[in-house]
């Protein structure tokens, strides 16, 4: 199974669609709920760069019987520096956007801590790509 | 404890989806970084928070919780009231602090 959504930057009115969407499939297909939760708070993470970030993106995901793969990408300002981008408490949201309480620096940190396996691709001026590979094991959906 | 329960004992305010009120509280945190809720907090967890814009619903969605109380009298957006059914959130709300609401729930629960 596999699904693409687009992602507006700017549009905080509709955060979290893309994530929810995913939620309500990961639970149709009966997935662990600590798997529903790993890969949905790696996806509104994600889904929340892109809207603090970016003009736009997307967000696909591919559903297979051992693996769930999402992939974001963006048309952003792109990552000069990714290790500091990956330091919790980095963050180069705009002052408005800290007082909704975003922006702490934590989300690149929390995709990859809730990720079996994570990359980043980033062009400056160009855009960033995320992937995100959760593993699929109905026993074993807690990830410490 | 019920969080019809807890909202009693602590005269909170339902403002929203009263149908949660019958969910399980088993923990509690405050925080009013979404990311750092969205990282540290726990299923069955009340939300602390003075954030009350629509983001709080995913949070509280995506994460599980058992509830959010938005302390300190803060008005709740209309759309986050607004939307909180349809996202299955309820929301409760004090004219507390965060200091003393969570100084009440932690004799409560712990």
């Amino acid at each position: 199974m596999e699904n693409s959504c687009q992602i507006i930057g700017g549009d905080f009115s509709r955060a979290s669609e893309v994530s929810m969407q995913l939620k309500r499939e990961l639970i149709a297909l009966e997935l662990h709920e600590d798997i529903v939760s790993r890969a949905c708070t790696a996806a509104f993470e994600a889904e929340m760069n892109v809207i603090i970030h970016a003009a736009a993106g997307w967000l696909r995901y591919y559903i297979t019987p051992d693996k769930l793969r999402i992939v974001i990408e963006d048309m952003g300002p792109g990552i000069k520096d990714i290790e500091l981008a990956m330091k919790e408490g980095y963050s180069t949201a705009p002052d408005w956007v800290r007082k909704m309480g975003w922006g702490a620096g934590m989300g690149l940190p929390n995709i990859k801590k809730n990720s079996d396996e994570f990359k980043i691709d980033s062009v400056a001026g160009e855009g960033t790509s995320l992937e995100i590979i959760i593993n699929l094991d109905k026993n074993k959906g807690d990830k410490k | 404890m019920k969080l019809a329960d807890l909202a009693e004992e602590l005269s909170l305010k339902v403002l929203t989806y009263n149908e949660g009120t019958s969910r399980e509280v088993s923990g509690c945190y405050i925080s009013d970084m979404l990311s750092d809720v969205m990282a540290n907090s726990k299923k069955g967890d009340i939300w602390i928070t003075i954030q009350a814009h629509t983001n709080i619903l995913a949070v509280a969605n995506l994460k599980n919780l058992s509830g959010i109380i938005v302390v300190n009298g803060r008005e709740v957006d209309d759309e986050t009231l607004k939307r909180a059914g349809a996202e299955k959130v309820t929301i409760l709300s004090s004219s507390l602090s965060a200091f003393e609401v969570a100084g009440k729930i932690y004799k409560m629960i712990m």
